[in-house]
């Protein structure tokens, strides 16, 4: 259980289309990620999923059944808000037991299923608590938590780490993958975060302007980018362009290459340059070399001695040189 | 890091405020004294503040000329009837226009508003005329109904002030949750809503308690409330002080005492989402 369809789905504020028509498959038990810029309708798909937002057009199914109408009550998916949006006025416990409340299951079979949630979660120290007392990492696991007790055929994660610091998100990107390692529920989760797209999911969806600009695995959208867009959206730190002459020279408007693809010598090379910035991070270096093609950035391993003002030679790996066409499109 | 203030600066701003407090609170406690002053005393020049033969004699003559429980009760009647007719009509549309606003939300809230900008005097001999016709005229059913409608402005305003500060999230929530819109204004937006509709409750009855225009406008002797009750005792037979202080004291006392028990609830909820 747990299969999401998409025909050709709508959405329009008044005059602005927000979601050109759109289809997309969910398969049962995928996890899957709308990762795009801000603005790019990712959290608007999210809700139309969800029955937050009605659609304009198209059809929504779940399990094969059209749920286009129903309410999200109706819908049996849970979310988990970026605000977490608990109760404030109820106890953890509480919280994790409105929806099977909802459902109207025994006060039996609530405690029992509360108590199993907040065992899996590291809540049961805190189940007398209200929100206003839980810090940011254990105000996401309760609002997980009420998320996972009612079984529910999907979750929809609305940018659900965002309001955390660095060393938290970490240990929260790993309790949700192992989650979905262990319930094997369908997943759908929206972020704006590339490391989290590629690090989660599946299957990746990336947006832009409402419309889908690529479905992959990470390393298909890695390895293969279909346009500018994701070549630059995915991977860290960017790729590099370059455009004119030493594009043409590939046959290719623009040429693109990671920065791990860039080999840096002192002596020799394909493009010689002067050393901007080196980061030295430990385990990697990232260098900004300035280039008679523009800045580019490489990545390096973490012992090199290159400084401000070095002048050094880059030679890209050809083998995994990114080639695109006056429109944007990636050549094969 | 928190600001400084010399110790003497502060003494003199505490006194300086303490002043401004006593000298509003003042003409309210100058009447309560008066209220237990003969006729005499109380139009004595230099006036007396404390030394003066206390009695209870102005209490008595206005129990005896006037009925206070049957004023006091309508007052209740009144300010209570028409602070839950509006709150009946308010909260659902207040609901509505914080969480499904539409195209014309904000012009309908502005023209809610607007008619308060209008003198009541201005309606009186229409609504007098609809009252007379109606067989409303000193009724409290009529009452209910004209404060119910003069109120129902503020109440809407205030509701729809402090449902805003309910994030919609939660409730979207709530309805992930399996929530039905019975349940989701049950167990949610209601709880999170009690500070502020029970201040809204509060000031509301206040306001009703103390409306003057409509009540003694409106009303002969059957529906008069106490604002009605104070002013029997300014004209018919010259002014006498000491009885109208009596009669004023009865009739702000309940609900002096109301909002001296509500104090906390009403500033918290005047204040409400003012820090988050």
């Amino acid at each position: 259980m747990g299969q999401i369809e998409l025909k050709g789905v709508t959405k329009r504020f008044g005059d602005a289309e927000v979601i050109p028509p759109l289809d997309l498959s969910i398969a049962e038990g995928e996890f899957v990620v709308f990762v795009g810029p801000s603005g790019c309708g990712k959290s608007t798909l999210l809700r139309l999923i969800a029955g937050l937002e009605d659609t304009t057009a198209g059809v929504i199914e779940i399990d094969g059944h059209d749920a286009t109408d129903l309410p999200p009550a109706k819908r049996r998916l849970a979310m988990v808000f970026q605000s977490y949006a608990l109760y404030p006025h109820m106890s953890v416990a509480r919280n994790i037991a409105f929806p099977l409340k909802m459902a109207g299951l025994a006060r039996a079979e609530i405690e029992r299923k509360v108590k199993a949630a907040a065992d899996v979660l590291n809540l049961t120290a805190y189940l007398d608590r209200k929100p206003g007392q839980l810090s940011g990492g254990q105000r996401q696991r309760v609002a997980i938590g009420r998320a996972i007790v009612r079984e529910p055929k999907a979750f929809l994660f609305d940018e659900p780490l965002s309001n955390l610091d660095a060393a938290l998100r970490v240990n929260m990107r790993l309790e949700i993958s192992e989650l979905h390692q262990s319930l094997k529920t369908t997943m759908v989760y929206v972020t704006h975060d590339q490391v989290e797209a590629m690090t989660m999911a599946d299957k990746i969806v990336v947006l832009q302007a409402g419309r889908i600009e690529q479905v992959g695995s990470p390393m298909q959208l890695y390895r293969s980018p279909a346009n500018l867009f994701v070549a630059g959206f995915i991977g860290s730190p960017r790729m590099n362009f370059i455009t004119g002459a030493e594009a043409a020279k590939h046959q290719a408007t623009t040429i693109g290459i990671r920065p791990e693809h860039l080999s840096v010598s002192r002596d020799a090379g394909l493009w010689q340059g002067r050393v901007g910035v080196a980061e030295h991070l430990g385990s990697d270096t990232f260098l900004h070399v300035a280039t008679d093609h523009g800045t580019l950035n490489l990545r390096t391993g973490g012992e090199v001695a290159l400084h401000h003002g070095d002048t050094v030679w880059l030679t890209p790996d050809l083998a995994q040189l990114h080639r695109f066409d006056a429109e944007g499109k990636a050549i094969q | 890091m928190a600001r400084t203030a010399s110790p003497r600066r502060k003494a003199l701003v505490t006194a300086v405020a303490w002043a401004i407090g006593f000298a509003i609170f003042f003409p309210i406690l100058w009447t309560i004294l008066t209220s237990f002053k003969s006729e005499g005393d109380a139009i004595a020049s230099p006036p007396k503040f404390l030394f003066f033969d206390w009695t209870l004699e102005n209490y008595q003559t206005v129990q005896e000329r006037s009925n206070y429980l049957r004023h006091f009760w309508n007052s209740v009647v009144i300010s209570f009837g028409s602070t839950l007719c509006a709150l009946g009509i308010a909260i659902p549309a207040a609901w509505a226009m914080a969480f499904v606003p539409g195209k014309w939300t904000k012009d309908i809230l502005m023209w809610m508003l607007s008619t308060k900008m209008m003198p009541a005097v201005g309606v009186l001999v229409p609504i007098y005329l609809i009252f007379r016709d109606t067989g409303l005229l000193d009724t409290r059913t009529g009452l209910v109904i004209v404060l119910t409608l003069m109120n129902l402005p503020i109440v809407v305003w205030m509701l729809y002030t402090y449902f805003k500060e309910i994030p919609g999230e939660i409730l979207e929530a709530a309805r992930m949750d399996g929530a039905g819109l019975r349940a989701e204004i049950l167990y949610v937006l209601t709880p999170m809503a009690i500070p502020g509709i029970a201040s809204t409750l509060l000031l509301n009855v206040i306001l009703a308690w103390n409306e003057a225009f409509w009540t003694l406008n409106l009303t002969a002797a059957k529906a008069a409330p106490l604002t009605a009750f104070i002013a029997s005792y300014s004209s018919p037979e010259g002014l006498f002080y000491a009885k109208l202080s009596a009669a004023s004291t009865m009739a702000i006392a309940p609900i002096l005492i109301l909002g001296w028990f509500s104090q906390k609830q009403l500033v918290r909820g005047l204040t409400f989402g003012a820090v988050k």
